[in-house]
């Protein structure tokens, strides 16, 4: 892809780690010579964002994500492979490149603790060089879509994590970036606050036709905003496409849910029952089985109402790491 | 994609425009917090205050003198030491040694600016009210220790700047100190050393012209003294207009191999980054 936004291409990143035995003649030991190991966090990894693309970046705790959106903003030096953002190569921070991209990492604070976020704001003003006039617009914009009217005169610090993460969101985004890297924007929030983020967030995009890499522990911020996404773990992508698709992809059964005339029948036979709410029964039944598991259920039992449905994402995706995990 | 334009102002306005920025700030942070700052200023205070105590006591009971400096000189020196200390405050290696090790420099670095010229703006903001706060002390101290004072224009133009000079001296080194984290991660060991020539060296702990010869001598070939003794040397003692000129080209050029060493060791040392924590 020619015009892509964001290209990365066996893209590779290695820590050395420091590694000893508990207790004091571990400790004594270390004195004298230290062990290191090396762990790849990244490994090989490669992958094209289109413009305006939004694109969910998922995997288990330790699988590289916040390590592959660090080194896309700039913040790490590759180990080795290659990685373009914007056309820049981010680990040469350029002006022009850090002006057009933003990092919103959901534990970060970089607001000015002891005063309120609008002084923050005013700074980031003269650091991005941001002409005053698309300032105040660009922070009255912003300010009204997370409705963070008044609490953006409040020191921060008496602000709740909420507040505190849509204030930040607001200083992180003055500057109107092209390229947005999420790393869990909505971690720790109630499920009110993640899902105005997530509205936040799909209205920016649209508003500015931004570009936007999102990590998330949240299925239903994958699920609210992405087409598609790419899943790692160990440091390698496992998948890389449509969100529907993963299911096909990874799932091998269905769920097939039955509302019954006689909630007693036993529908064993049929496939696992997963699940009985009453006259309610959820079965998973293998993928291949499901058109003639649906045919006989509908010809053999008194059947009221029958949805089939893929898994769940969750499931899904908790699959694909088990898999991993066993291979 | 649509693109902000930048601000109409060129570079050096809008970095002038940025200090002035962060230098506001860093004055309504200081403000937010009145009882810190003033206990700040105490302990401030008293380290000179037990040096001019102790010096004038001994040249009191040393026929009024001690190494040529009389009770009055050791009171204008150290009340003048007291503006220069509170001047030459600078981010610390343990502060980059935190900033680092806890990954707060992240956000710097996400910056389109490089994060010296933060701390070098904000810094000098945080002076502003110490500065201010200062200036009542040290009128309550001259009429307490009767300094000798006397005082040219010129001397007090070249103060005004050796402040400035030993300020961006010690940021420099300090910061360049403070990378060496990016190799160490615990950088306090080395800090100490550091200080304890600082100590010895500069001026701070007492006037140079009381330390032995070999370390006069030495003083001259190292960063210190222009960091201390210098700035405090322009208002106090009776140098000539060539030494208050050339101690002024000798600060620009320990600043310009700070900022050298500094370049130097930042490029290494960033690619050692692991933002780790944040």
């Amino acid at each position: 892809m020619n015009d892509a936004v964001v290209h990365v291409a066996e893209l590779r990143k290695t820590f050395d780690v420091p590694e000893r035995e508990a207790g004091l003649k571990a400790a004594t030991k270390g004195l004298v010579r230290r062990k290191t190991k090396e762990v790849r966090a990244v490994d090989g990894i490669s992958f094209d964002i289109a413009p305006g693309e939004i694109v969910g970046f998922l995997g288990p705790n330790g699988a590289g994500k916040t390590t592959t959106l660090k080194m896309l903003s700039g913040l790490l030096y590759v180990s080795s492979g290659d990685a373009q953002v914007l056309g820049h190569v981010p680990s040469k921070r350029e002006r022009d490149f850090l002006r057009r991209i933003a990092l919103v990492m959901g534990n970060r604070n970089q607001l000015q603790w002891d005063l309120p976020a609008l002084d923050s704001f005013e700074l980031n003003r003269s650091i991005y060089r941001i002409p005053r006039e698309h300032f105040l617009r660009n922070r009255d914009e912003l300010v009204e879509l997370l409705e963070v009217g008044d609490l953006v005169k409040k020191p921060v610090r008496q602000l709740s994590l909420g507040e505190r993460m849509k204030v930040e969101i607001v200083g992180s985004l003055l500057h109107q970036p092209q390229v947005l890297f999420l790393d869990e924007p909505t971690i720790g929030l109630d499920v009110t606050m993640q899902k105005r983020i997530r509205e936040f967030v799909a209205e920016y995009r649209q508003r500015h036709g931004a570009t936007v890499m999102l990590t998330s522990h949240y299925m239903a911020d994958v699920e609210a905003l992405c087409e598609r996404v790419i899943v790692i773990h160990h440091g390698k992508i496992l998948f890389d496409g449509k969100l529907g698709a993963l299911s096909n992809t990874f799932a091998a059964w269905k769920t097939i849910t039955a509302a019954m005339e006689n909630g007693a029948s036993d529908l064993s036979s049929y496939g696992e029952v997963i699940h009985r709410d009453g006259d309610l029964v959820t079965l998973r039944v293998p993928k291949a089985d499901t058109a003639r598991v649906t045919a006989r259920l509908l010809a053999e039992q008194a059947v009221l109402d029958l949805n089939v449905e893929d898994p769940p994402i969750e499931d899904v995706i908790e699959l694909v790491f088990a898999q991993e995990n066993r291979s | 994609m649509s693109t902000l334009p930048l601000a109409k102002e060129g570079r050096l306005r809008s970095l002038a425009d940025f200090y002035l920025t962060t230098i506001r700030t860093a004055i309504q942070q200081q403000f937010q917090y009145r009882a810190a700052t003033y206990m700040y200023l105490v302990g401030m205070v008293a380290e000179p205050v037990i040096y001019l105590v102790v010096w004038s006591t001994i040249a009191d009971q040393s026929g009024g003198t001690v190494g040529g400096l009389t009770a009055g000189e050791f009171a204008a020196y150290y009340i003048v030491w007291t503006l220069v200390r509170t001047m030459n405050i600078v981010f610390t290696p343990y502060g980059w040694e935190e900033r680092i090790r806890e990954g707060e420099l992240s956000g710097q670095l996400l910056r389109p600016l490089h994060p010296i010229h933060y701390d070098l703006a904000w810094f000098a903001g945080g002076k502003v009210p110490w500065v201010l706060f200062y200036l009542p002390i040290a009128v309550v101290l001259t009429l307490v220790f009767n300094p000798t004072f006397d005082v040219r224009p010129l001397e007090i133009a070249v103060f005004a700047v050796a402040v400035w000079g030993a300020y961006l001296i010690r940021t420099f080194y300090q910061s360049a100190l403070g990378l060496v984290t990016f190799w160490t991660t615990r950088v306090g060991a080395l800090f100490q050393l550091y200080i304890t020539l600082e100590l010895l060296l500069s001026g701070r702990l007492v006037p140079l012209t009381l330390m032995p010869e070999w370390v006069q001598t030495a003083a001259w070939f190292l960063p210190f003294r222009w960091t201390f003794y210098f700035p405090i040397q322009a208002l106090v003692d009776d140098l000539s207009n060539e030494q208050l000129l050339g101690g002024l080209a000798m600060q620009a050029l320990w600043t310009l191999i700070g900022i050298g060493l500094f370049s130097l060791v930042w490029r290494y040392a960033i690619r050692r980054y692991t933002a780790v924590g944040n």
